[in-house]
């Protein structure tokens, strides 16, 4: 009953949801073999590291026509991995470039896909997963008729296996199964997102401003506090539509779904829709004025004040405590 | 006979909300606080049709029927009084009576640009002294040749700062009481004709509204709408049109105010319980609901009496008086639904109630709909026929292109 | 040119907390339905393509009668026109039989050179169904797409966001182009169009005029079933409200909990 995990990387540097679904088939496999699938231009190194974090063998393709994510080569890539291994499941991380992949994949090889999962189990030799439906308002249980089964697993719902350098496992490496010739579309040119942010989905922390920050420039002193703790900046719908923060930064039902360490909710009432974008925060922290507010009954703490004084005096504080 | 809306009527509905809730409720708490008019919801509105809502196609307008006319004005008050106001002049108020009364030349120099939302109009009735009692009018067009010369003051109008085009009524015959009234169109550049905005209003402060001051105007005889003397009833055919807009808005308001109450009564917890479980709070939440479906079934039965071209001065003064008392009183308690937080800015429930408040008073205060309908009732008022009526609607006719 | 935009009818996002998990099993959820808001951004990058290249843009959906106001909704917003796709045996179809029934409409309806859809729907939260339809068509696919660069010559250039960056890509048409919010402000329709539209006919097509064997679609062809569904349990959360005297005494206590208590930080 062997799994294969697909590794999410760019140019190298691999979403670390990748490792978490790793991990995840480590824990179902047992003594099964789970078995790495890289695809790339001189990603040893990431053939390896997916060694260290649990899989028994990884399946290398390398080659120029690799180097940028594209469905056909990745495609046939996948196919001929899985056609060698005969897995009962195959794993992707829900990442954006993950699910669009397992889509593709799973359609042209007429397999079942259950996107975007929380959870992934086995159950009588089906493959039967959690996932999110109706926009975080509902969790569906899916079961998947074909084998192999297809999943996607949402980033920082399992947790991060600990790296293992001394692990050793086989790599097997394979080449191009295409000419480039044979491949229709073209990457011209890619430009990098400007460092500094941290990503929502990523992120371990995050600070959130809603309708209570009454303006573009409320959001100043919640972008100080996220600097000061790494942390990245959300915000609710009111303050998004209201044209405060840009819609990349919105948090809830119609946004991102996040699921950090800490989600520090500043003047945000906690409406449903709101809710559903973050109520599997590990820890949530309400600042907010009307005591009333429902962000207080899922919250773990709560500030009844003005954010505009608890803020910059968060800020103040985390500097000393936090030694920067 | 049936109560529904048909799936033109449902779009609109759905568009128009979405438009309210997307353009106008994330700015309006500071265009209110700051009596600000905001010109860039106008233009998207002109855009989208919504100043020719019910205009036919071949005059500039979107074609639809005078029920659109109600549904556009519910869902822009739902949004803000403000911008249900913008309907209520420039297209019941002025387009609808050029639609009635105007010449076909009248139509296509002044009626098209409105329609097609390119120019803005408005309506100047009212003066500093003369409200309600508009026989007493102080305005004086006198006919010199092939012009009129206008003086006077009109106070308390809508859109007086922003429009292009003006619908004002003067006396042509100051002894002949409403009989020696007048309209006429005039537009922003006539020599001595001035505009300007008043400051200072309780509610629907993201409006505009202003006065005009007319010194020795020179006017077109062929500006005249409507023969000399006819001034009056324009005037009050008009207000048949702008009174139905304002019944709908302040049922926008009603619905706002249950819209809203009802989500703050669930999720409000009192005494360990959301408050909508106490009765004393349903009570206030049914006597909504009970609003809502008379002023919509007064409203909407005055707009099928328009497509049918039926009058409807009484049903629609009812509906109007009816409708904006029942708004103020909603509104009066959604804020007590909403407690302390509800006498604040915090939510919107304090502004329903001060922009609720001055329906109650123009396009005839409450009072004066209160004795019309006892005149009605009572046989002492009879409505006899006009010599233009407002053209029933036609779909065939209204969609027809120019 | 001509472009099909695949659009889904769903609840109103403001309506989707109130569905209980009975209703969405019924398939009947017992609120307003609108498009799929994710797929607007596709209804009007459909439009912007006629508008910038010319040609035909069409609205496509599958579902019961009750879809033609979505439909009617991509009209009124600058669509020429709509076909609808319905059989009852298409009730319950996974993503790839969806997809396949999307593809076969496009095809009977002439083909098209650029097929759009909306990132993912507000529902089923999948976004798998332009994958699919490019799969079943055998055509381009293109995701994450935030601008269309350039369409001309048999090809398409487009801008997708990555999670890392902006990619620009050239592929081959026809295609099928997912695309993301970041690419347009949907237009609000006017009063003339929906008028219009209100109006509007809209033609539907059965299994059998696609050449569909009901064997093929539908619960029992399905890939993947739902076993269950539920509301999401709530975490417990018993709050602790941080008291003190100045906003410094109580930022001080609330990151004593963050870092020594909950280990956070």
């Amino acid at each position: 009953m062997t799994i294969l995990v697909w590794i999410d990387h760019h140019r190298g540097t691999v979403q670390p949801a990748s490792w978490e679904a790793v991990g995840k088939a480590r824990a179902l496999a047992g003594d099964d073999k789970v078995v790495a699938v890289v695809m790339g231009q001189g990603v040893d190194d990431v053939a390896q590291q997916a060694i260290h974090y649990g899989a028994d063998a990884t399946y290398l393709y390398d080659d120029a026509v690799y180097a940028e994510f594209r469905y056909e080569p990745y495609t046939a890539a996948m196919k001929d991995a899985v056609s060698e291994n005969d897995p009962a499941l195959v794993l992707f991380p829900a990442t954006t470039r993950g699910r669009d992949f397992s889509a593709f994949f799973a359609c042209s090889a007429d397999l079942g896909l259950a996107p975007d999962a929380q959870d992934v189990r086995f159950e009588d030799g089906k493959v039967v997963a959690k996932r999110p439906v109706y926009s975080g308002n509902m969790i569906a249980t899916v079961e998947v008729k074909t084998t192999p089964a297809v999943v996607s697993l949402r980033p920082r719902t399992q947790p991060m296996p600990e790296a293992d350098a001394s692990r050793a496992g086989e790599v097997v490496r394979k080449g191009a199964l295409m000419s480039e010739d044979e491949i229709p579309t073209k990457v011209e040119k890619f430009e990098e997102k400007e460092q500094g942010e941290v990503s929502l989905t990523d992120a371990r922390i995050i600070v959130s401003g809603g309708r209570g920050v009454k303006g573009p420039e409320g959001f100043e002193p919640i972008r100080e506090l996220a600097k000061v703790l790494g942390a990245a900046v959300g915000a609710s719908r009111a303050a998004v539509d209201a044209g405060w923060i840009s819609y990349d930064h919105q948090v809830g039902q119609t946004g991102k779904t996040v699921r950090p360490d800490v989600y520090i909710a500043c003047g945000i009432s906690g409406a449903i829709q709101h809710q559903a974008g973050m109520r599997e925060s590990k820890i949530i922290v309400a600042i907010n004025k009307d005591p009333e507010a429902p962000i207080f009954q899922i919250a773990n703490y709560g500030i009844v004040d003005d954010l505009f004084k608890i803020v910059p005096a968060l800020t103040e504080e985390a500097k000393k405590r936090l030694g920067k | 006979m049936h109560f529904w809306f048909n799936d033109e009527h449902e779009m609109l509905r759905n568009v128009v909300r979405e438009f309210s809730e997307k353009e106008i409720r994330p700015k309006i708490r500071e265009l209110d606080e700051k009596e600000e008019f905001d010109r860039e919801i106008l233009d998207k509105m002109a855009e989208m049709g919504f100043l020719g809502v019910c205009i036919p196609a071949r005059y500039g307008g979107a074609g639809m029927d005078y029920i659109a006319l109600g549904i556009v004005s519910e869902m822009l008050e739902w949004g803000d009084t403000a911008f249900r106001e913008t309907i209520s002049v420039h297209v019941a108020l002025n387009s609808l009576a050029i639609l009635q009364w105007g010449t076909e030349e009248q139509k296509q120099r002044w009626l098209v640009p409105q329609a097609r939302g390119e120019k803005i109009a408005c309506f100047g009735l009212t003066e500093p002294d003369a409200g309600s009692d508009v026989r007493n009018m102080r305005s004086r067009a006198v006919r010199k040749g092939d012009v009129y010369i206008l003086n006077g003051e009109k106070m308390w109008i809508t859109l007086a700062d922003v429009a292009d085009h003006f619908l004002v009524f003067a006396k042509t015959d100051p002894e002949a009481g409403h009989r020696g009234i007048s309209a006429f169109l005039l537009e922003r550049g006539m020599k001595g004709l001035k505009t300007g905005t008043i400051h200072g209003k309780m509610g629907a402060r993201a409006s505009n509204t202003g006065f005009i001051v007319m010194e020795d105007v020179e006017v077109p005889v062929e500006n005249r709408l409507g023969e000399e003397g006819e001034g009056f009833k324009i005037a009050m055919s008009a207000l048949d049109n702008g009174r139905y807009t304002v019944a709908a808005g302040a049922t926008g308001v009603i619905r706002a105010c249950l819209e809203e109450s009802i989500a703050y009564a669930k999720q409000r917890v009192a005494f360990g319980r959301p408050i909508a479980e106490y009765q004393l709070v349903q009570q206030m939440i049914a006597n909504m609901q009970q609003r809502l479906d008379i002023a919509t079934l007064l409203t909407y039965r005055a707009g099928w009496m328009k497509n049918q071209g039926l009058r409807n001065t009484r049903e629609t003064s009812l509906a109007k008086w009816y409708a904006t008392e029942a708004a103020f009183a909603s509104a009066n308690e959604a804020i007590q639904i909403h407690g302390a937080y509800g006498y604040s800015n915090e939510y919107n429930v304090e502004r329903y109630l001060r922009n609720a408040k001055g329906a109650v008073i123009y396009e005839g205060t409450s009072q004066i709909h209160t004795l019309l309908q006892a005149q009605y009732a009572l046989g002492y008022r009879v409505d006899k026929p006009l010599r233009c009526e407002l053209p029933p609607y036609d779909a065939e006719e209204w969609s027809r292109e120019a | 040119m001509k472009y099909i935009v695949c659009l889904k009818q769903t609840p109103d996002t403001a309506e989707l907390p109130k569905i209980t998990p009975e209703q969405a099993l019924k398939g009947n959820e017992g609120v307003t339905k609108v498009m799929n808001p994710w797929d607007e951004y596709a209804v009007e990058e459909g439009i912007r393509l006629k508008e910038r290249f010319g040609g035909e843009t069409v609205a496509m959906s599958v579902g019961p009668d009750e879809v033609d106001e979505a439909l009617k909704s991509a009209i009124a917003m600058g669509c020429d026109r709509a076909v609808r796709l319905w059989d009852e045996a298409f009730a319950d179809s996974d993503y790839w039989s969806m997809a396949l029934i999307l593809a076969k409409g496009i095809e009977k309806d002439g083909g098209a050179d650029i097929v759009l859809t909306g990132k993912m729907s507000v529902d089923g939260n999948a976004g798998a169904v332009a994958h699919g339809i490019a799969c079943k068509l055998g055509v381009s696919l293109l995701t994450q797409v935030a601008k269309i660069v350039e369409v001309g010559d048999g090809k398409i250039t487009v801008e997708r966001l990555l999670d890392e960056g902006r990619e620009t890509v050239t592929a081959p048409l026809p295609a099928v182009i997912s695309v993301v919010k970041e690419i347009n402000e949907p237009r609000y329709p006017t009063f003339i169009r929906i008028r219009k539209a209100s109006r509007a006919q809209i033609p539907v097509f059965s299994a059998a005029d696609l050449g569909i064997d009901p064997a093929q679609v539908g619960a029992a062809a399905a890939r993947v079933t739902w076993t269950n569904l539920v509301k999401p349990e709530p975490k417990k959360r018993e709050v602790v409200i941080i008291e003190g005297d100045t906003p410094e005494e109580k930022a001080r206590k609330l990151l004593e909990y963050l870092i020594d208590v909950e280990k956070v930080l």
